[in-house]
């Protein structure tokens, strides 16, 4: 027999999972994920970032997947559009992704240093 | 954590277009490739758009797959899960963004953008087969909260504020029918539910129950605690063998968490609830018949009173409502009376479902606010009527239902302006027509199936509705008479009176509505000898055209029973009493000189 506070408990638990099934959301992640995306490592990068956001339990955050960006050079590459905004961040890897959770999705802080702005 | 998740519409549609199938090439595919640490994959209840089936969503896009076959599977996996590519060509059209853009949310379609869904809420979300992931929904904190802040009289003033009235068709204010169980005197009382849904072209609850059964059990335990008994029981019909899987998983889910049984949640209330399969009688649905059949006896009817709320399973106060008046409660208690009381009309609050069938685009199952229009229902969410044909007549309310036809196209669905016009909003199932049907014909398609379900307890229905039947078979067979018109109505009016129960009560209903709004079908049927929808056999003819006929003889040299006569070259001529009406030789021409009159 469970109690009321279990029973909250699994709510808890389970919030991430269904909380993926909702398709309004409202800022998308974007990772490149195309033969040159998963060849330098993009797999990880989309592990974390699926684990992050589900961690943090942030509502309207969608993590999804795309072809090739383009520019395989810089691969792996995550693409962040929240509002009317697009911010490109290249050569990403697991640990630089959560920083973007915390500092971009979380705090609205661009991670400037990570973009493609300042990696040509 | 899994990033992807696949849902597979598991609901009776589904299934028997092979959705199963679907989804163990589904797991195959993933394991192939890697996947089975990323992607999830569900079964899950109805999604409602029954006619683009089998359907799978794949989240976080929102990608909604339709009429998707086993051997797609592997390209979805290899394109979407995998690349990131989103296979175009079998997503639902409208979602797909003409201008190449994300996918378009579900809810901005046509069909998904004014439903509300309430009972339906889960359907299509949750795994019905796990409990965590209905209790991951808010699953069973109305029960939590009815049981630690609330009392039963508190808890029927909620139910009674918010306007829910009986989705099983009556509309009855289920707050008052509640509010009676719990006064009624009587050691031991029930919770019953009515799980039967007979009405040809219905299956709102087999959705819910399919989809969702923890709301149905959460809402028992909660009326059980509000009027004071401990046992409930699911009447369920035996024709729904995956609605009947489900329940059984989730009693047995719900009892191992403690969720039913003794103490619940530490509270000291405890409730149980057992299932009692139907056998394939529509009277069963009709709740004293309902109540000894559990009893162990033939189901029939008793007349009222006693209502069952004083005396009713083993003469015990029972409370007996339908799956869908269930799935609204737990909603309710938790969103409050206001919420609820804040959708819909003045009389007729909260939202319904509603199963589009017939000569309807899009085929499925709706849930809107009471009021839509039903110009909206069948235009905007139903995508109008197929192959450019003309709107006829909408049939609510299975047998017992009449007919609206077109000109009140912009009445508001309730219960109020549905029976000024002579119709009623039933259980929900709602049967597009268009120009080719007949109402006669279809007058006497419920009428048979009302006939045949007769318990044979009453004389008006037994034998009225037969008499009713024998009338309309002859209007439709060519001896109509005009004064048979009279004898409908009369005949009609009396069963209505004097039968004891709703089916014999409301049996009568198809007739009387297509006779007030298609009453010169009938006469045409009658006075003419002609069906004006081409339907009904034996009063349609079929002649050749001598102008287009070129003489080929195709037709006389395919007629199975040598009707057709003519010399080669020359026009052919039908013997209409040898014709058996197959029309093979419409079929067969190629000049299209065989009319059908």
């Amino acid at each position: 027999m469970i109690s009321i506070e279990e029973l909250k408990a699994i709510r808890e638990k389970m919030q991430p999972t269904l909380g993926l099934r909702d398709d309004t959301k409202q800022t998308r992640i974007v990772v490149g994920m195309a033969t040159c995306g998963i060849a330098a490592g993009a797999r990880p990068v989309l592990q974390a970032l699926t684990e992050e956001v589900a961690k943090r339990q942030l509502k309207d955050v969608m993590v999804t997947q795309t072809g090739c960006i383009g520019l395989c050079r810089l691969e792996p590459i995550v693409e962040v559009y929240m509002g009317d905004e697009k911010t490109t961040y290249v050569k990403m890897t697991a640990e630089k992704a959560k920083q973007i959770v915390a500092s971009h999705i979380v705090n609205h802080q661009v991670v400037t240093e990570y973009t493609i702005g300042a990696n040509e | 954590m899994y990033r992807a998740h696949v849902l597979v519409c598991g609901g009776t549609g589904c299934s028997s277009s092979h959705s199963g199938e679907i989804l163990e090439e589904m797991n195959r595919q993933i394991k192939e490739y890697g996947l089975e640490n990323e992607v999830q994959t569900v079964r899950t209840g109805c999604f409602g758009l029954c006619a683009l089936g089998p359907i799978m969503i794949v989240y976080p896009e929102g990608a909604f797959y339709s009429r998707v076959k086993v051997e797609d599977v592997k390209e979805i996996v290899e394109e979407h899960l995998l690349k990131g590519r989103v296979v175009t060509r079998l997503l639902y059209d409208e979602t797909v963004d003409k201008d190449g853009g994300p996918i378009k949310a579900l809810d901005s379609t046509n069909f998904y953008s004014k439903q509300v869904r309430v009972a339906l809420r889960n359907c299509g979300v949750i795994n019905p087969e796990q409990i965590d992931e209905y209790i991951a929904r808010d699953g069973y904190q109305a029960l939590a909260k009815v049981l630690t802040e609330m009392t039963p009289q508190e808890v029927i003033e909620v139910v009674k504020a918010s306007g829910l009235r009986g989705r099983g068709g009556a509309g009855f204010p289920t707050g008052m029918k509640w509010q009676f169980t719990a006064a009624a005197k009587g050691d031991g009382k029930y919770v019953c539910c009515n799980a039967d849904e007979g009405d040809p072209g219905a299956f709102m609850d087999r959705s819910v129950l399919e989809g969702d059964p923890h709301c149905v059990l959460e809402a028992m335990t909660i009326a059980g605690y509000a009027i004071g008994a401990h046992q409930g029981y699911i009447y369920v019909r035996a024709e729904y063998p995956i609605a009947v899987k489900r329940l059984q998983i989730a009693i047995e889910q719900s009892r191992a968490y403690g969720l039913l049984g003794d103490n619940i949640l530490g509270t000291g209330f405890a409730f149980d609830i057992e299932l009692r399969l139907g056998a394939g009688a529509f009277v069963c649905g009709e709740e004293t018949a309902l109540m000894r059949s559990i009893e162990g006896k033939r189901g029939e009817p008793r007349p009222r009173p006693p209502f069952p709320a004083n005396k009713g399973l083993f003469d015990k106060p029972t409370l007996l409502n339908n799956v869908e008046t269930y799935a609204n409660i737990a909603q309710i208690i938790l969103r409050g009376a206001d919420w609820f009381a804040g959708m819909g009309t003045e009389k007729s609050k909260g939202t319904k479902v509603f199963a589009l069938g017939g000569k309807i685009t899009n085929t499925g199952l709706v849930e809107i606010p009471m009021g839509t229009t039903l110009r909206e229902i069948v235009e905007d969410i139903g995508g109008g009527v197929p192959n450019g044909k003309k709107f006829k007549a909408v049939q609510t309310g299975g047998p017992s239902g009449g007919c609206i036809p077109a000109e009140y196209m912009d009445i508001p669905i309730d219960y109020e302006s549905l029976a000024a016009i002579g119709s009623i909003v039933g259980s929900g199932g709602m049967i597009v027509m268009d120009e080719d049907t007949c109402m006669v014909d279809m007058a006497k398609f419920f009428l048979e199936f009302t006939c045949d379900e007769s318990c044979g307890k009453c004389t008006p229905c037994r034998i009225g509705t037969r008499r009713l039947l024998e009338i309309l078979d002859k209007i439709i067979s060519g001896k109509g008479e005009m004064s048979d018109l009279d004898e409908l109505e009369e005949l009609a009016q009396h069963i209505k009176d004097t039968a004891l129960c709703g089916l014999g009560q409301t049996a009568p209903n198809p007739v009387l509505a297509t006779l007030k709004y298609f009453r010169d079908e009938y006469v045409a049927h009658i006075v003419e000898k002609r069906c004006p929808a081409g339907v009904c056999k034996a009063l349609l003819h079929y002649e050749i055209d001598p102008a287009k006929c070129k003489g080929c003889t195709l037709c006389a040299r395919n007629c199975p029973v040598g009707a057709i006569t003519g010399k080669v070259r020359e026009p052919h001529v039908i013997d209409p009493a040898k014709c058996i009406k197959c029309g093979l030789c419409m079929q067969n021409c190629k000049f299209g000189a065989v009319l059908k009159k």
